[in-house]
């Protein structure tokens, strides 16, 4: 059966990339891939949770910021107390475990994602405690934006309401994703409580803000995921509105592109001639549509396509997380199967 | 404020007995099956315990899964002599409120969870292989309990389900559950096939009350413990209602055995909260070939063993030893039937 049908999707995709010239949006290219087995090993007794987050540094090093329990309320003096519900591990190159990072820190409740800059310190984002934690590469607190609520209530928490423009601080609302310029600026995607992205300087100073609930250019019905390019362009996944919208480095909206589906996760690969990869992510409750990763150019030319929703090997459940340090190796970090893919494109 | 909060539940309890998961089975003249428990059958290490024991299974090895719910909803293996051996799962985000664990035919485990709504797979090692349903997300708070009509059952979202079984072609069926009422079926590599109930609860064959337990026998027919129907269905492999059995009081857990010559075993357990007289009424488990012809009957509730104290589940894989989890005294037991029906 599946020889048939990756010769099937090999004949397919050499016979579509001569029309795909003339029209990459209605004939995409499938690209063949393979995915590695057990690329993470986890040692026994330690079981990854939905992946928020997966990120490599410059040694190849990954990170994994997992959902693998849920916080534990105690109760105190008038005020219920939230604690813990995720972790972040690190596994070397080989994907063997290495040590977990960041262990009863105060701000890992439930992650949204993890991201290396540069200098290969790691940054976590927590979308319960609304915070921005960067680790140096060594696993100690370096600096953080945001600050957890000192207690919890925990009603069922309805769609959001406000404007999702936020306040001109970092005090933020379910962010999702964290990305730096050349510069070292930094930019948080406050995305799923708010709808902006907020800019800081590398000392974690605030800058500026932008954007706001809506379907117009530059307005967002959520920002799942940032990436900035080499020229300090800012990648927004507004997956609400199907689309990935395109900033300048000071918020100014550029151009957006509209045929990649509900984008969650995105991820730009280094080097002069970059790429930008973006998931169609399925809903948690469905695999029976989407959940192909498109692999495209920044001017939004797309390149190809490649996997579908499901629970097998090359197959995703809800990605919400792409590495991709080394092109054509991406390290993707799913919701729904609790598990990150090593993928290979050929 | 006192007497009417504890004046009221207890009225309720009143109004509720005599339709609250309890009913006399109406089968006459079936044979009394002799059995006994086996003494001290699970041994913990020192200053381990079990909770409720909602779930147990057996793979084939003899190895003993016991998946309970103590301070947290724990996962044990024993090993057929009843030696602990180790825990799974320890911190996984699937585990919070147990209610069901199977072995499939490849001594994979998988684990029914209530508290997360998650179904998963684990290899025989522990480690998470796949994944139905999903946890919701701890940031959106405490979901608000369905008032009124359930909202329409999903493909893929489960509400407090309650076990799976698998078809020789592995096939997997879910009874799903305390809030929809309905029993779904997925290929092997979880896609979804097909359903019958939905999320409203019924009476009709094909329709169900709490379905609270399944199993697939060897031709592929899923049999499920319709409770709140007081009854058991059986559908054929595509879930067509095939029959139903009625005269053996609430449906509340049932077994298949493994072998050529399958039996079935189907539990009229006893309510939680020992309503008086309902220790003369209920508790017994009934042995039946797939037809549906009861060959016999055994046990009685009790707090001490060999008593049942509600069994939630049995494993059945030899038909001569069963082994029951039970809710109110926090233990499995291993009873060793004598064969035929005396």
């Amino acid at each position: 059966m599946k020889p048939t049908l990756q010769i099937l999707t090999f004949t397919f995709m050499a016979t579509s990339i001569a029309a795909s010239i003339a029209n990459a949006q209605n004939a995409v290219p499938e690209i063949k891939f393979d995915s590695v087995p057990n690329a993470l090993q986890l040692p026994a007794g330690l079981y990854l949770g939905e992946v928020g987050g997966v990120a490599t540094n410059s040694k190849g090093d990954i990170f994994v910021y997992t959902r693998n329990g849920h916080p534990t309320i105690t109760f105190g003096t008038a005020r219920p107390f939230a604690h813990g519900g995720s972790r972040l591990y690190q596994f070397d190159r080989t994907g063997k475990f290495v040590q977990e990072i960041g262990k009863n820190t105060y701000g890992f409740m439930v992650a949204s994602q993890v991201r290396v800059d540069p200098a290969d310190n790691i940054w976590a984002v927590d979308q319960f405690t609304n915070m921005v934690m960067k680790f140096d590469p060594q696993g100690n607190v370096a600096m953080l934006l945001g600050r957890k609520a000192e207690s919890e209530n925990v009603p069922a928490r309805g769609p959001a309401t406000n404007d999702g423009a936020g306040q001109q601080t970092d005090l933020f609302n379910r962010p999702t994703d964290v990305a730096w310029d050349s510069a070292g600026n930094i930019f948080v995607a406050d995305g799923e409580g708010n709808a902006r992205i907020a800019k800081f300087d590398k000392d974690g100073k605030f800058v500026k803000s932008w954007g706001k609930r809506g379907s117009a250019p530059g307005e967002f019905a959520n920002v799942l995921s940032i990436a900035v390019d080499k020229d300090g362009n800012v990648y927004a996944a507004d997956g609400g509105n199907k689309r990935v919208e395109v900033f300048d480095n000071n918020g100014t909206f550029r151009t957006a592109f509209a045929n990649v589906g509900n984008a969650q996760a995105l991820c730009v690969t280094k080097g002069p001639n970059q790429i930008l990869y973006v998931s169609n992510s399925n809903p948690t409750n469905d695999i029976d549509v989407a959940g192909e990763i498109y692999k495209m150019r920044l001017d939004g030319t797309i390149m190809g396509k490649f996997g579908r929703a499901g629970k097998l090997l090359k197959e995703f459940g809800t990605v919400n997380a792409i590495d991709c340090r080394v092109d054509n190796t991406l390290y993707v970090g799913e919701l729904g199967n609790l598990r990150v893919q090593k993928v290979i494109l050929h | 404020m006192k007497p009417i909060l504890t004046g009221l539940p207890a009225l309720m309890l009143i109004v509720a007995a005599p339709g609250f998961g309890q009913r006399k089975a109406t089968i006459q003249n079936v044979p009394e099956i002799q059995f006994s428990s086996v003494p001290n059958f699970l041994k913990l290490p020192a200053g381990e315990h079990l909770g409720e024991s909602v779930a147990v299974a057996t793979n084939s090895k003899g190895h003993v899964f016991v998946y309970h719910r103590s301070a947290t909803t724990r996962l044990f293996e024993f090993d057929q002599s009843g030696k602990f051996l180790k825990e799974i799962g320890a911190g996984y985000v699937g585990f919070e409120f147990a209610h069901s664990v199977r072995i499939d035919k490849d001594d994979n485990i998988w684990t029914v969870d209530e508290g997360t709504n998650m179904i998963t797979k684990f290899s025989p090692d522990g480690r998470v292989l796949m994944v139905l349903g999903r946890r919701p997300l701890a940031v959106l708070g405490v979901l608000a309990a369905p008032a009124g009509a359930n909202l329409p059952a999903q493909k893929y979202v489960f509400c407090r389900p309650t076990d799976v079984g698998w078809d020789p072609q592995g096939n997997i069926f879910v009874s799903d559950g305390y809030c929809n009422n309905r029993v779904v079926k997925y290929d092997k590599d979880g896609r979804f096939l097909a359903q019958t109930g939905s999320e409203k609860p019924g009476s009709a064959l094909g329709e169900f009350n709490l379905p609270h337990a399944l199993q697939v026998d060897g031709q592929g027919n899923v049999w499920v413990a319709d409770r709140t129907n007081f009854r058991y269905q059986v559908l054929d492999n595509n879930l067509k209602p095939i029959r139903e059995i009625t005269n053996l009081g609430v449906g509340w857990t049932v077994c298949v055995s493994s072998g050529p010559h399958q039996y079935v075993f189907l539990s009229n357990s006893n309510p939680n909260g020992n309503q008086p007289g309902t220790w003369d009424t209920t508790g017994e488990i009934y042995k039946a070939e797939l037809d549906g012809t009861v060959l016999g009957k055994f046990g009685h509730p009790g707090k001490l063993a060999p008593g049942f104290q509600v069994v939630h589940m049995m494993d059945c894989r030899n038909p001569n030893e069963v082994i029951t989890g039970e809710i109110e005294s926090w233990r499995a037991q291993k009873l060793v039937l004598q064969a035929r029906g005396k």
